[in-house]
Formats: C-alpha cells, sequence, structure tokens
C-alpha cells in the first residue's frame, strides 16, 4: 500500500518539471515597489523580463499586448538572493584526507535533488555559493549554482557565468582534524599559516620546474621527461595568477589578519573572509586588502572561536568600509536571509539599502558575478523574488521567485509535496526533528565521536 | 552625602571643614578610581521609575494611549494618566511603546556558555530516569548570554534540562539577578522526553526498525517507572516509611500535582499517543516541541492540554512537508484552540524569541496570538499570571520600551526593567561594538 502510495507522489512530483520548464520566459512584473538595490527604490513600477533577462524597467511600460502580466500592485519587488556560503544540494562537503586537497571540485558531487533547494527558493534565494567544508586548510573547489529546481542533470544547476573560487579553512576546524584528528600539521593556527605558504611555496617549485621543463622541451634531441602533474599544485599556481576566488572559514582577527599578511606577501588579493566573526576586529585591514566579509547575522557561543562575537558585526565592517555579505551556511537559515540582513537593522542601524546589499549586490561582488546578478538592472538576469511586503519586515512573505526568467516557486499554485525522487524501498517517512546537513563539517563525524554527544549541534 | 552638600553652601565649622576635606579626599578618590577603569560599571538598578505618556500594549487590557505606568518595590504599582510620584526616576515615552517582559517558554540560556566545550554543558545529566536533577541548580547568573539576550525585551525563560526519559527539572528563571534563587520565577516542570518515533537528528542513523523497537522499549520502561512511582506515592500518602529514592520522591511530586509534567513529543503519532497516556495515567501536563501538532490540531485541541510549541524557525519535520510547517505550527494549533505559547529551545540566541513570534505571526498566527504566546499564554501555562505576562497594577515589573513592534528587527528597544529592576542596555557584544567601531588606531601602522 506505502508502496503504491509512493510511487504515487513521485507522479504527482512531475507535474512540477513540466510547469516549471515550460513557465513563460516572456512577462512584466506590474505596479510593484521595485527595490533595484544599485539604483533606489521605485514605487508602482514594472520589471519586463524577457529571455531571461530584463529588458526594461519603468512605470507603465509599454510591453506587448500578449505578454503574461504578474500583477504585483502593493507587494515588493527585489533580485534574486545570493548566499555566498552554503552546503546545499552537494551529496558530499568534506575531502578530510588532507591539510590540502585544492585538487577537488564540488561541481562533482552537485545534487539536484535535495528538497533544501526548494526550501531556499522559497525563502527568494536564487544563487548559492556551494563550498567544500571547512576541515582543510587549503580545501577544495567550489562552485556557484543557480536554484533551477526541477533539472535532473547535475551540471544544469552550475552558473556559467561564475568564475572559480575555492575554500580555505583557518582555525579550529583544520587543527582538529589534522592535529587531533590525524597528529598532522596543522595543530595550532602557527601550523595552519606553515601548510598555506607551505602549499603556496611548493606549487611556485612546481611552476618552476614545468618551465625548465618547457624550455628543455624545445631544445633539439632533447630528452626532458615531464615532471608529475599535479591537479592540486596546478590549482595553487592558479590561486596565484589571480585566476581563482579564495573564500576562507575564518573566525578569530588573529587569523583573519595572518592571512591577509601572507596573501599581501604572495600578490594575491582576490579573497573574501567567510563566517569571520571576529572580523569587526580587523575592519581596517580588511576593507583595506579583500574582497571583504561574507557573515553570519548572529551566530555565536557555539565553539569557543566564536565566543567574543558581535551580531554588530555587520554594521562595524559596513561603516569601516568592508565589502559585506550575509551568509546561512545551513539549509535552515538559508530560507530566510531577507530576514537575517534584517537583523543588521536592530543591530547597528543599517539603512535598507545597506542591509539588503547584505544579500544581494554584494554577495554578487564577492562572488565575481555582479555584472550578471545581485540586483535589477536592464540586460541582468531575471532572478527576482516578490514579496507581500517589505522584505526586512519580519511579516514579509515571499510569493514567488524567479531564476533566469522562470518561476521555480510559487507560494499560491505550488504543490505542497515538491521532493523530485523518493526512495520507493522506504516504507515509511522518516521524520528529523533536527537538521544538520548543510554545514561547513559534514564528512568528518568519523573523527570526532569522543568530543561529546552535543558537538554536532553546532559545527560551522 | 546630600548632607554634606547641604552643609557645605554653610559657613563650614572645624567639623564641617573636617567632612569638607572628607568629601574632597573621597571626590579625589572617585576621580583617581575612575582612571584606573576602562569604562563605567553599569549594574541593574533598582528604584521608583514613572514612565511618561507611553501607548502601554497590556496585552490583557487592550492598548492605552498617552499613559503612565510607575513601578516600585519591583512592582508595577500603578498604570493611569497624569501619574505623580515622589522621588521618582522620570522616563519621557512620548512616541513610545511599552510591552511586558517577553518570555521563552524552553532553552539552555545559562546551562551552557560555549555549546562544543563540553565542560560548560550543564543541561544533561549521566542516567534515563533523573527527574530530581535541578536546571535551577546550574543555572549561571553571570552566563554572558543572559545579558545578550534580555536587551531584546526576553525577561523571562524556562530553563530546559535534556537527555534521557526523564532527564530533570526545568524552572522558571527572570534574567536579573546574582543566584539562581533571585532569578527563580516559582514554576518548575518535570520533563518526560516521551518516547519517540522520530529521529532525533539527520544524523540519527537508525533503521527504522531500531527506532521503532526503540520507541516501544521506552514506552514499556516508562510505564514500569510510572506505575513504581504510583505506588511510591500511594505508600507515601499512607505515611509509610521509605528508603531514600530521590528519583520516585521527584515523579511522585507530579502525582501528587505539586509539580508540572512539561512532556516533549514531536511526531504526529508520539503526541497521540502521549495524550493518551496522559488521560490513562489521569496526570496534566503541557505538551512541548509539538513539531508535527499542524498534523492531529482537533485531537489536541480536545485533549485540553496546553502546547508549548517551538523553534519556529526551523526545518519542516519530513522532506515531503511543505516547506513552511514549521512557520505554521503554531498558528494551525491556536485556530484549533489550542493555547500555545512559544520557545526558541536555543541557548546562545534566545534573543530571538521576537523573531520566532513574528515568523508564527506572518504564518497564520496573527500579531496578537503571537504576542499573547510568548507572554500571557506562557505565563496561564506555567500558573503565573497573576505575576507576569501583562502590564496590570500589582503584576512584576518586567517590561521594556519600545520605538516600534518589538518583533520587527528595525525596532531599537531603549529600557529594560526586570523585577522592578532598570536593567543597564548594554552586554560583551554591545561593549565590542562601541570599542571596535572606530578602531584607533586604525589602518596606519
Amino acid at each position: 500500500m506505502k508502496h503504491i502510495f509512493n510511487l504515487l507522489c513521485l507522479l504527482l512530483a512531475s507535474p512540477f518539471l513540466v510547469v516549471a520548464q515550460n513557465a513563460p520566459n516572456r512577462f512584466v512584473i506590474k505596479n510593484g515597489t521595485v527595490l533595484t538595490i544599485t539604483n533606489g527604490t521605485f514605487p508602482k513600477t514594472d520589471v519586463w523580463v524577457e529571455n531571461g533577462k530584463i529588458k526594461q524597467i519603468g512605470q507603465d511600460l509599454k510591453v506587448p499586448a500578449n505578454i503574461t502580466v504578474v500583477d504585483a500592485s502593493g507587494k515588493y519587488v527585489m533580485p534574486g538572493i545570493i548566499d555566498a556560503h552554503s552546503h546545499i544540494a552537494l551529496e558530499a562537503i568534506n575531502e578530510a584526507t588532507s591539510p590540502i586537497t585544492s585538487e577537488v571540485w564540488m561541481g562533482d558531487v552537485i545534487d539536484p535533488f535535495d528538497i533544501g533547494i526548494y526550501r531556499a527558493l522559497a525563502g527568494g534565494v536564487t544563487v548559492t555559493h556551494a563550498m567544500h567544508g571547512s576541515a582543510n586548510a587549503i580545501g577544495g573547489q567550489n562552485v556557484t549554482l543557480k536554484l533551477r529546481y526541477g533539472n535532473t542533470d547535475p551540471l544544469a544547476l552550475r552558473m556559467q557565468e561564475a568564475p572559480r573560487t575555492i575554500k580555505f579553512a583557518l582555525g579550529e576546524n583544520p587543527t582538529r582534524v589534522h592535529g587531533r584528528g590525524k597528529n598532522i600539521q596543522p595543530r595550532s593556527r602557527m601550523g595552519v599559516e606553515a601548510v598555506i605558504r607551505n602549499g603556496f611555496e611548493e606549487a611556485l617549485q612546481y611552476k618552476k620546474v614545468w618551465e625548465a621543463y618547457e624550455t628543455e622541451r624545445k631544445q633539439k634531441n632533447s630528452t626532458a621527461v615531464p615532471p608529475v602533474y599535479s591537479l592540486r599544485l596546478e590549482t595553487i599556481i592558479d590561486i596565484l595568477a589571480g585566476e581563482i576566488i579564495i573564500h576562507c572559514h575564518s573566525y578569530r582577527a588573529d587569523e583573519i589578519y595572518m592571512l591577509i599578511k601572507v596573501c599581501r606577501e604572495y600578490g594575491i588579493d582576490k579573497i573574501v573572509f567567510s563566517h569571520v566573526n571576529e572580523g569587526f576586529k580587523v575592519a581596517p585591514e580588511l576593507a583595506a586588502y579583500t574582497m571583504g566579509a561574507s557573515i553570519f547575522s548572529d551566530w555565536w557561543a557555539y565553539k569557543f572561536e566564536v565566543y567574543y562575537s558581535t551580531a554588530y558585526n555587520a554594521a562595524v565592517l559596513t561603516k569601516n568600509g568592508v565589502l559585506t555579505s550575509i551568509n546561512s551556511d545551513s539549509g535552515e537559515v538559508i530560507r530566510h536571509l531577507y530576514h537575517e540582513a534584517a537583523k543588521s537593522q536592530r543591530y547597528g542601524g543599517l539603512s535598507d539599502e545597506e542591509a539588503l546589499a547584505l544579500i544581494t549586490i554584494n554577495p554578487a561582488k564577492q562572488l565575481g558575478i555582479d555584472a550578471f546578478v545581485g540586483s535589477i538592472e536592464v540586460g541582468k538576469q531575471a532572478d527576482l523574488v516578490i514579496f507581500d511586503s517589505h522584505p526586512l519586515s519580519i511579516y514579509a512573505i515571499p510569493q514567488m521567485t524567479f531564476v533566469d526568467g522562470i518561476k521555480y516557486f510559487d507560494r499560491e499554485s505550488d504543490e505542497l509535496d515538491q521532493r523530485l525522487k523518493i526512495n520507493p524501498s522506504e516504507l515509511i517517512e522518516p521524520i528529523f526533528l533536527k537538521e544538520y546537513d548543510h554545514n561547513c563539517m559534514q564528512n568528518v563525524d568519523f573523527y570526532f565521536t569522543n568530543f561529546g554527544r552535543n558537538l554536532f549541534e553546532h559545527r560551522h | 552625602m546630600p548632607n554634606v552638600w547641604a552643609e557645605m553652601n554653610g559657613k563650614p565649622s572645624d567639623m564641617k571643614a573636617f567632612k569638607y576635606i572628607l568629601l574632597v579626599f573621597f571626590l579625589g578618590l572617585g576621580i583617581f578610581c575612575q582612571a584606573q577603569e576602562d569604562g563605567e560599571i553599569l549594574k541593574p538598578q533598582k528604584g521608583i521609575f514613572l514612565l511618561q505618556n507611553a501607548t502601554l500594549v497590556t496585552v490583557t487590557k487592550g492598548i492605552l494611549e498617552n499613559s503612565d505606568l510607575l513601578i516600585a518595590d519591583g512592582l508595577i504599582q500603578k498604570i493611569g494618566k497624569n501619574l505623580s510620584f515622589p522621588d521618582a526616576q522620570l522616563i519621557d515615552c512620548t512616541g513610545k511603546f511599552i510591552y511586558p517582559g517577553m518570555i521563552d517558554s524552553g532553552n539552555r540560556l545559562g546551562l551552557v556558555e560555549v555549546n562544543s566545550v563540553s565542560e560548560t554543558q550543564d543541561f544533561m545529566e549521566i542516567g534515563n530516569v533523573t527527574p530530581n536533577m535541578q536546571a535551577l541548580t546550574a543555572v549561571n547568573p553571570n552566563a554572558v548570554a543572559i545579558a545578550v539576550t534580555r536587551v531584546n525585551g526576553v525577561t523571562s525563560s524556562i530553563a530546559l534540562p535534556s537527555g534521557g526519559l526523564f532527564p530533570g527539572t526545568a524552572a522558571l528563571i527572570h534574567l536579573n539577578g546574582y543566584t539562581p534563587d533571585q532569578m527563580y520565577g516559582g514554576f518548575k516542570g518535570v520533563i518526560l522526553n516521551f518516547p519517540s518515533s522520530a529521529r532525533t537528528s539527520t544524523y540519527d542513523t537508525r533503521s527504522e526498525e531500531d527506532v521503532q523497537k526503540e520507541s516501544e522499549e521506552a514506552q514499556k520502561k516508562l510505564d514500569d517507572i510510572w506505575e513504581k512511582a504510583v505506588s511510591y506515592h500511594r505508600l507515601k500518602s499512607a505515611g509509610a516509611m521509605l528508603d531514600y529514592y530521590p528519583e520516585m520522591e521527584h515523579l511522585s511530586k507530579v502525582i501528587a500535582g505539586e509539580i508540572s509534567l512539561m512532556i516533549e513529543a514531536n511526531a504526529a503519532v508520539d503526541i497521540r499517543r502521549a495524550i493518551k497516556w496522559v488521560k490513562d495515567n489521569n496526570v496534566t501536563a503541557i505538551l512541548t516541541g509539538v513539531s508535527e501538532g499542524w498534523r492531529i490540531a482537533e485531537e489536541i485541541a480536545s485533549s485540553g492540554l496546553s502546547v508549548i510549541a517551538g523553534p519556529v524557525l526551523t526545518i519542516p519535520s519530513r522532506q515531503s512537508d511543505r516547506y513552511d510547517a514549521a512557520y505554521t505550527n503554531p498558528g494551525i494549533l491556536v485556530k484549533a484552540g489550542v493555547k500555545v505559547a512559544l520557545r526558541t529551545n536555543d541557548a546562545e540566541n534566545v534573543r530571538n524569541l521576537p523573531f520566532h513570534a513574528g515568523f508564527a505571526a506572518a504564518y497564520g498566527m496573527g500579531k496578537e496570538e503571537a504576542l499573547k504566546a510568548v507572554t500571557i499564554h506562557a505565563a496561564e501555562i506555567f500558573g503565573l499570571d497573576h505575576q507576569i505576562g501583562s502590564l496590570e497594577e500589582g503584576k512584576m515589573g518586567n517590561l521594556f520600551i519600545t520605538d516600534g513592534d518589538p518583533f520587527e528587527p528595525r525596532t531599537q528597544i531603549s529600557h529594560l526593567f526586570i523585577q522592578g529592576y532598570k536593567i543597564p542596555m548594554t552586554n560583551r557584544q554591545i561593549r565590542l561594538y562601541q570599542e571596535f567601531n572606530e578602531r584607533s588606531p586604525g589602518l596606519e601602522q
């Protein structure tokens, strides 16, 4: 009986795919209050979308007679929310086998079936930075996703225009996994610096060896043998060449300052610090030498290195000129990033524009995709969210979410069950009272069986 | 000291001169001390406070415009228009709102300092049946999170022990005071984690068979323990000499109705079983958690049991659930006729209680019911509605002053009173902001 029920569910779930992909790609959102983020806020304004892009913005736009109209009277239209630190839509998070694993790429483990994608869409999120975990000083390469839920081809979710990014991690996580877990460096914040410097130097030597080989190879009667190829070191060379943006998991001011210094020494300026709970202590340095900070709104005290945090972090960073975004690192928080941004008004009184930039244009800049998304501008991709009231209000409810001009979420008309895949051998659907998936330390559980039963409640 | 000032104005006699010198000495000492201090030390202040010309959101008696509220001896002494009181500290509230302090009906605030550091975790004991473990004993009045929490208008909180079948006794505390007894608010509840057919978290990798088996075993264990407790209570009531048995002693108090029973049940089937168990055993109880309450809201309503729901900002318990199941749960329960209070079930971020309430309000509960869920309904469920939960004469001075709706993130809270004490609107997070917002030296070396 249950099997039949599940099969029925599967059939019921499939119409969603059809709906999502056949949605009109030519429509006008009429009469909304348009929060462009970069060019101000306009009441009673239309946004005309065609071929997945924003064609025109203005009052009483002259649109073709047969165009689909989405009435947004009394509602608010904002650009799709961008989460610069996420682990949804991934089958695995950590390749925790070495302090440096720059050879792995999250694009290989995209999970298009994750229900977390739909839940994020229902919170107005259209782009996530799907990141490697924080087990290693130099972790894997990340992938930037557009939440095209319903596509079953993993790479259909990849945002092709996004530049390459890589995960670094400082502090307790890498020292716990490698130092305490495996008795190898890094065991301390000294070791984290050394591991990163060693990695950079090894890559430079590797580059030299290859350059020498290339020169020698061109000589007449050369007997040169190619050096051993290393994808790990090739990736680090690309970091040093400025082709990859570093997104570094970090908490304490000292470790942030350390990596700023190391990066300056190696001529790297494409670095974003993530979490960065003590970023407020080194705000002038972050402002001068980095692509900014991507922070939590108010998380603290879940581990020792975040004990001296403040919810005023966003305010201090913004007022000091640091490019700042608010991220989720959580399958739960990603559903209300607009609310997380609003907390910067309670704690430090940021303006509406400053608060909304924390989840739109600022993370877009940090991911190198601000030419395409992050604001409502003519020519940008039509990633849009319609809210019933101002998105910074606690009472705001996202109504519709569009990615590339395709509607992927509609509060009014969507089916209740949005799973794309159901295990037919599962007799009873499991009930989970808490979710700890989608976080920085996933897949490293086996190192910590003795760390107390509550550790895994807060592991970012 | 005022009389010394008075004497200074007259012609100083020798004695007066001495006092004068003494005064100068003390003033000098004061300046000296200030030079030694890194900043002003702000303490909760007891006194008589007259809050003038405010909009009072009383919760139980409507909204009173242009009204005054007098706090003295720890209580709300008077509410009315154009009040006056000699020596009262005046606080102008023109254009501002006064709300009763919010109550978080379940969390670990004060029971843990840093979540991952096991040495600071004091909410869980060894053993499966430990109802005698007192959360109140483990509340650290100086936990950094307490001052971080209360400035958002949360004045009272239920400290919850967690763990086995009967993990301990919860207690209501007010977020002011230097000892647990000074904080204690007069409610205690024995926790029963009702045998669960749900997995605790996504890390719970037991098979379906194991989950069911363990749930059945726990049910047997519960029935067994309860039968023993009933016997113990019967013997005790009959005046029998009993050996020291603190666990049974505690459960006996529940049977006698001296301590409430708080039953944690979340999966619909478990809530249903819990309701039946309560009826069969004829105990009074409060249901807590109730994350799948929305599936059987009518049944819960007809049971007459009150519910502490939450957290609201959490994911649905099943992947097949509608995405907003946790947001809408409290509203669905209220519409079915259940009395609902809210909890964050958090530790360091209990300050988010107004935001949990705001989400519940937006997703069906409505602002008025959501406000009640964090004030008067919580007070009623804990039998403390004569003391807290609304702005009424004779109730405890637990309230706060805002420039708007306390659920809205942009709203600023300017003053806070707990047990009639004027609480400093600061904490470590605010001090870090003050120190680092304009850092000196800045970027220069």
